[in-house]
């Protein structure tokens, strides 16, 4: 299993053909206490770099784009009762979408977890 | 002058404090081309008497609902407010207060629009409200993007019983919005052509009950023939003491309830300030346009409100966002929550009965009159006539008897011959017997 | 008979007592529960007169059967209900409220009875023009006031709001180009420091937003602007003076720009209680701006509303303006409505509200304006930016300006840097100001200042109260630094709510009464 990131804070964590997106824990300490998670509906299909959900806050809306090209075969309803869990355990129980993979060459356009790491260390 | 605390002497100071000589430094940024080196050509200050008499002669030349019998509705409405509500709103900390930005000194208001929103929940039957629009006009156009968002489909199909002037604002957004209205012929609602027109590329049905002709409906079909093809019912009620009286718009199917709130707490006002209601069911909330009060604690557990709920709108979406609109209707909103607080349920309930049953009492006087023809059957407390001579001159010529007997449907419909003939009037609690008297004579004079 | 009762008249040291009072009131600070709570669906505080009731009338089967659950309550539990409520806000009666960008300025209550006079108050907008002479006078007056104050030739009254009047505005911008056959153009040119509605009307009328950035000196370069435009653009939407406080020294060329690129100029009239009688926004080559009756002219907040948003237009932009207008034919006024036959509008874009605008502000503005007269506006637009400079001088050296220290208009912005040794934040800051009596100034707007605190004083603040404003803030930027934030952050400690949850607001929202919600919340 392996985990990419994006300059915009998406991860993607590949199992299989599928890619499971959310955002990183960066992300959502920027973001603040999330209250609400707009997710797409199952089936939509998305190049790279679409717009794919939106998160917000109190003070603040983020608009999530999908690290990869690919289409949604499913979508983490437990975030529509409990958006605390983007805040908890945002790259584990709190998963936005899951994608079917169109283009594994497009995983090579992303960010190592190391290289993540030293570009969020940067950012401060 | 007497709004400003400086002196002369005060400016002087200050401007030594900042450092410069005079206050036209401060304007250094200002190009020269276009400072005024004088002043425009419009009048200097004025003592508040000076002030008193130049608007009091003013409104003297206009002829108000207090000084003749009046039966004007057509969606903004004659009804007697309750004393206290103007005083409560002429409080400074409701009057000059701002929007409830910093919740920790801002609790009254954000209870008051708390109580205001449950209060239009329960009148309409809905299950969540915000905190008001500008107007009932303006809800409309909003409920009609909001339909959109929320079905993705662009096309609203308007009953030709709405108000002709809120069919206009929905045509002019529509227009430079680029999505698309089916606008059906103006006259008494009827549900069958209503129907008729809903496909599978309609976001919403947009119907007015009471419609504009004063006629009330059961709008059940509607609801259902639209929600089988995947639209949402927007119903407008423009006489909200209407709900007073009648089954409420949530009860018949309704999705999103859009109305004007004039009637409870504010005046006439010749067409403004206004209060727009909107109401809509809780799974559509994220979709919901408008400010909205909501329930929280504070750090110590007490009770507080906060307006919440903010990323829909335009100061965090921006571009995004649900709408362009800032402001609600603030004090009117107080206003309409303060008088419906003193009716409650029971003062309201009688409020509407009493408007019906006067409606119904002089429906039936008018229609005693040769040539006058009551055309509505159904109706609360406004209604259509047709008389046999053109309609806008009666009411001209009335006017000019002292009594304001009306709407001509030419005012608002002046391109369709066939309303020509036709006077809405509205009979609300202020309407005397003595006020009936003097309009059946002097209609019966007028149509001799 | 001598009155042996006597009893002590001198205070006696005592001790302090922490306890919680009973009823959880203190002293004349009362809590207040909802009308839900209070009321009941048989009480009400309205009498009416006998009459012939009617059983239902014709009402039928649409008659109301079930309850609504409206509570009622008698008159003087409703006025104890919202007097009490009432002292719960505070308000610019009560102190200076300097708010950036709101124009927080006093309200004459002399609007207040003017614009209850029964001659306007009781008056139907679709009455026979002949017996609202007096009314079309009024707003025939307002809108030429408006029009000499800005230099403008074209005006509608009829926006119900500044946000309404930038819809307004824009609306009039795509139909002009339509008119001219570029209605293709499809991107509104948005500063980054700009107002939210200025980006949301664009998207609502389906404009893409093109943004640019000010220069490090926090203004709007004609360079910046020129690289912006091209033959897609529609519309350019800048403030005037900007977000930042500050006037927009290449404005004129910007406008020549913008024009030669066969694009509109739409200016925001939020700030123009800085130029007002100095400055004829008509002369910057601008072509719509709305203006805030409720900022600049007085008009009452209210609460957050109703507000009023005129429009002013240049000579490219007036024929499309919006119904209805009032046009003077010889002696007597008439309201054009856009029907065809009356020809008298033919261009107009079409009708943004029901009725004509907001009477009720009509009359408050032009009170205010006859008070102050022209050279009482000029010289209130010169003291409201004499006041911001002051306090821009008296605080520059604890606070942090942006783009440098320079002359401002009538609010001047400042950043968090200041702070940044400090655990407190911008919005600490703001909590200890509530806690000394003062509301705070608008904080984290315009996003272009990190942490940005923007201060309008406005004109009607004396120099005592702006220097107990100016010492106050110096002493919570003090203690800011070291032991003192933790203080800051636990404020407010002296208003009737403690910082509230508003991520619990937003995750769980209760937005109206439904009986047991409160034992729902308490459990969470």
């Amino acid at each position: 299993m392996s985990i990419y990131y994006t300059k915009d804070h998406e991860y993607i964590r590949v199992e299989g053909d599928l890619g499971v997106v959310g955002i990183s824990n960066y992300a959502q300490e920027q973001l603040g206490d999330i209250v609400y998670v707009e997710l797409p509906d199952v089936g939509k299909a998305f190049e790279l770099g679409d717009e794919a959900a939106v998160v917000e806050s109190v003070k603040a809306a983020s608009e999530i784009y999908s690290p990869i090209s690919g289409e949604v075969v499913e979508t983490n309803e437990d975030l529509n009762d409990n958006p605390a869990l983007v805040n908890e355990t945002p790259e584990d129980g709190a998963w936005f979408i899951k994608l079917k993979i169109s283009d594994n060459d497009e995983l090579e356009k992303l960010m190592s977890a190391d290289e993540y790491s030293a570009y969020v260390e940067g950012l401060a | 002058m007497r709004y400003l605390p400086h002196s002369d002497a005060d400016r002087r100071s200050m401007l030594a404090e900042i450092g410069v000589k005079s206050v036209d430094d401060l304007f250094a940024d200002v190009p020269s081309s276009v400072r005024l080196s004088e002043l425009p050509d419009l009048a200097h200050h004025t003592s508040e008497m000076g002030v008193e008499r130049i608007v009091s002669d003013m409104a003297k030349k206009n002829l108000s609902a207090e000084d003749a019998p009046f039966f004007v509705g057509g969606g903004a409405y004659h009804h007697h407010v309750p004393s206290s509500v103007d005083h409560i709103i002429q409080r400074s900390e409701f009057l000059t207060s701002y929007t409830p930005y910093q919740p920790e000194v801002s609790q009254g208001t954000l209870q008051y629009l708390y109580e205001f929103q449950s209060q239009v929940a329960m009148l309409t039957g809905m299950e969540i409200a915000n905190a008001s629009m500008y107007d009932g006009s303006t809800a409309t156009a909003e409920a009609v993007l909001m339909a959109h968002r929320l079905t993705r489909r662009e096309k609203a199909v308007v009953s030709g019983g709405l108000h002709p002037q809120y069919t206009e604002v929905l045509r002019t957004i529509a227009k430079y919005s680029e999505t698309a209205l089916n606008e059906l012929a103006p006259g008494p609602q009827l549900a069958a052509t209503i129907i008729d027109a809903i496909d599978d590329e309609t976001s919403c049905v947009v119907v007015q009950n009471p419609d504009f002709f004063g006629g009330i409906h059961d709008l059940q079909d509607i609801a259902d023939a639209a929600h089988a093809k995947g639209a949402l019912m927007i119903v407008v009620v423009t006489e909200i003491i209407s709900l007073g009286a009648m089954r409420s718009p949530g009860e018949m199917g309704a999705d999103i309830v859009v109305g004007e709130g004039q009637s409870l707490g504010n005046g006439l006002n010749f067409g403004g300030p206004y209060v727009g209601l909107l109401a809509t069911r809780k799974k559509f909330l994220r979709q919901m346009p408008g400010r909205v009060s909501g329930q929280t604690v504070d750090q110590n557990g007490q009770r507080g409100f906060v307006l919440t709920l903010s990323a829909r709108e335009q100061h965090i979406r921006r571009e995004k966002a649900t709408s362009n609109i800032c402001t609600n209707s603030g004090l009117c909103s107080l206003a309409f929550t303060i008088h419906l607080t003193l009716l409650g349920e029971k003062g309201l309930r009688k409020l509407a009965r009493i408007n019906h049953t006067r409606a119904v009492k002089l429906a039936t006087r008018l229609a005693e009159i040769e040539g006058v023809d009551l055309v509505t059957d159904r109706y609360f407390n406004e209604f259509t006539i047709s008389v046999p001579k053109d309609a806008g001159q009666v009411i001209n010529k009335l006017a000019d008897q002292g009594i304001l007997a009306g709407l001509a449907v030419s005012r608002l419909l002046p391109d369709h011959a066939q309303f020509k003939n036709l006077i809405v009037l509205a009979v609300t609690e202020t309407v005397s017997d003595g006020d009936m008297d003097r309009l059946c004579a002097g209609l019966e004079g007028v149509l001799s | 008979m001598m009155n042996r009762e006597g009893r002590p008249t001198t205070p006696k040291v005592s001790g302090e007592f922490a306890r919680d009072t009973f009823t959880g009131n203190k002293g004349l600070q009362a809590e207040e529960a909802l009308i839900f709570e209070l009321g009941s669906i048989d009480q009400c505080g309205v009498d009416f007169d006998d009459f012939d009731d009617q059983p239902d009338g014709n009402l039928g089967e649409l008659a109301r059967s079930a309850p609504i659950g409206l509570p009622g309550l008698s008159e003087p539990e409703v006025m104890r209900h919202y007097v009490r409520l009432s002292k719960m806000n505070y308000s610019i009666d009560a102190g200076i409220y300097p708010l950036g960008s709101c124009t927080m300025k006093h309200n004459p209550r002399l609007n207040e009875k003017l614009a209850r006079l029964p001659g306007f108050a009781a008056l139907h907008p679709l009455q026979p023009e002949q017996t609202v002479q007096g009314a079309l006078e009024l707003m025939e007056t307002l809108s030429h006031w408006l029009m000499e104050i800005t230099g403008m030739p074209g005006v509608t009254l009829s926006p119900k709001a500044g946000a309404h009047g930038e819809l307004c505005g824009m609306i009039a911008i795509k139909a002009a180009l339509e008119a001219r056959g570029e209605g293709a153009r499809s991107v509104i040119v948005v500063p980054e420091s700009a107002h939210g509605t200025n980006p949301a009307t664009a998207a609502l009328l389906g404009y893409k937003v093109r943004s640019v950035a000010s220069g490090d000196d926090g203004l709007m370069s004609v360079e910046a602007v020129k690289a912006a435009l091209d033959d897609d653009v529609a519309g350019i939407m800048l403030t005037n003076p900007n977000t930042c406080g500050l006037f927009e020294p290449e404005i004129v060329e910007i406008a020549e720009a913008v024009h030669k690129a066969g694009a509109y100029f739409y200016c925001d009239g939020a700030n123009l209680n800085a130029i007002a009688g100095r400055v004829r926004p008509g002369d910057l080559g601008i072509d719509a701006m709305h203006i805030n009756l409720h900022k600049t002219f007085s008009t009452p907040h209210g609460g957050g509303g109703p507000g009023s948003g005129p429009v002013v237009f240049s000579e490219a932009l007036a024929p499309f303006a919006p119904y209805p207008a009032v046009k003077r034919d010889g002696d007597i006024l008439r309201l054009d409505e856009g029907h065809g036959a009356q020809g008298l509008k033919a261009d107009a874009f079409g009708r943004l509200t029901a009725f004509h605008g907001q009477m009720g502000m009509f009359v408050r503005a032009l009170s205010y304006m006859l008070s102050h007269g022209i050279d009482g506006i000029r010289q209130a637009s010169e003291d409201a930016v004499l006041n911001a400079n002051y306090m821009r001088v008296r605080l520059r050296d604890v606070l942090n300006q942006p783009f440098g220290d320079k002359i401002c208009m009538h609010e001047v912005l400042f950043d968090d840097s200041s702070l940044k040794d400090s655990d407190a934040s911008t919005l600490d800051v703001a909590k200890a100001l509530i806690d000394e009596g003062f509301h705070p100034m608008t904080v984290y707007f315009p996003l272009v200042a990190h942490g940005a605190m923007l201060i309008e004083p406005t004109e009607s603040e004396s120099r005592a109260t702006l220097d107990q404003f100016i010492d106050t803030l110096r002493d919570i930027c003090e203690r800011a630094s070291g032991d003192g934030a933790a203080e800051l952050q636990a404020a407010p400690i002296h208003t009737p709510r403690r910082r509230l949850d508003e991520t619990l607001a937003a995750r769980k929202p209760v937005l109206r009464w439904v009986g047991d919600e409160r034992e729902a919340l308490a459990a969470e």
